[in-house]
């Protein structure tokens, strides 16, 4: 009645797997995204932190103040945005060792302020322009110390060195509020 | 000698298939581990604006993503056409920004280890085109919430 006859074994046809694994393999080559994502790194203050202010003279002070039109006063005076980056790192560096400019790389301070209608590109255009005048001052002093480019990625130790002598400080003031009075 | 000069058969031997799944599933692996899937469709408009001091993002599973924008036409009339945030899939209006955002870096940091919890940051996706305003409030409460490490989401401006 049972049937022990022996059978031959069924195997699987493997023959398709290629296939489906094919399939998968292009819809995860399809989802997959290379975009790399890359931002202007920025730190913020702590709440309630106003120890720098009131200490800075005002020659290690270097005001820039963008409007809603997006219009660049730097020191009272009106410029385009493309010579920022020269303005400010004429500030920083000093090199003629003029009087109204800062003292030292690490005592100037640049106050950014900005108004709550100034556009978020020109605000970043700005913030852009300053990040690049400090990036080109401390390229300058690591070839001059030690003959090689500034680089993320360079040791610690020399990076720390860099920017302990060129520090980047950037104070932003509350925004004032010119656009929603009119 | 003579064993080398032994004849063979005429003729290419096929090459074997036998192995191309398993190269294909190699490559599905490797594909399915590097894959991030986008947390949510965007609600707003978002075009970030130009720069040339950009930093890399390393780890995405440190990075927690704010929109700015304005609302795309299909949700305009529940939204509105002034900026609002968004946060994962929810949308966020200004006066709500004080409120939704301590909610929002909490419910991420219980994605990551604690060990890390000090190196997450925030990316700020903003539309070229929005005020400072919002983006003021935004930082406001960021650093209420003792959220200080900040990245503002640009495009390298290509050269030349």
């Amino acid at each position: 009645m049972v049937n022990f006859k022996k059978r031959p074994d069924a195997a699987i046809n493997a023959s398709s797997m290629a296939d489906i694994a094919f399939l998968l393999f292009i819809f995860f080559l399809v989802t997959t995204t290379v975009l790399q994502d890359k931002g202007i790194a920025v730190l913020l203050p702590p709440l309630g932190d106003n120890m720098l202010m009131g200490e800075v003279k005002s020659r290690n002070l270097l005001s820039v103040f963008v409007n809603a039109d997006h219009q660049l006063l730097v020191e009272g005076k009106q410029i385009p945005i493309t010579r920022l980056k020269a303005v400010a790192k004429a500030f920083i560096s000093n090199p003629e060792k003029r009087e109204d400019l800062a003292v030292a790389p690490d005592k100037a301070v640049i106050c950014l302020h900005h108004d709550r209608g100034t556009e978020y590109d020109t605000y970043l255009q700005v913030y852009n322009e300053l990040k690049a005048a400090y990036s080109e001052l401390w390229n300058e002093l690591s070839l001059s110390w030690y003959g090689k480019p500034y680089h993320e990625e360079m040791p610690l130790a020399e990076r720390k060195a860099i920017r302990a002598e060129i520090p980047f400080v950037i104070s932003e003031a509350e925004p004032t509020d010119y656009a929603s009075v009119q | 000698m003579a064993k080398f000069s032994k004849k063979r058969g005429k003729g290419t031997p096929a090459i074997s298939t036998a192995s191309l799944p398993d190269i294909i599933f190699m490559l599905l692996f490797f594909f399915m581990v590097a894959t991030v899937m986008r947390d949510a469709s965007l609600k707003i408009n978002v075009n970030t604006p130009v720069a040339t001091e950009l930093t890399k993002i390393k780890d995405k599973s440190l990075v927690n993503n704010i929109y700015i924008g304005k609302p795309v036409a299909q949700y305009q009339n529940l939204y509105g056409t002034s900026p609002i945030l968004q946060l994962g899939d929810k949308c966020v209006r200004k006066d709500a920004i004080e409120r939704e955002i301590p909610l929002f870096l909490e419910q991420h940091k219980l994605k990551v280890p604690e060990s890390r919890h000090p190196m997450i940051y925030s990316s700020i996706k903003a539309d070229g085109k929005v005020t400072m305003g919002i983006i003021q409030d935004l930082k406001t409460a960021l650093r209420k919430a003792n959220q200080l490490k900040i990245n503002y989401s640009a495009k390298p401006r290509a050269e030349g």
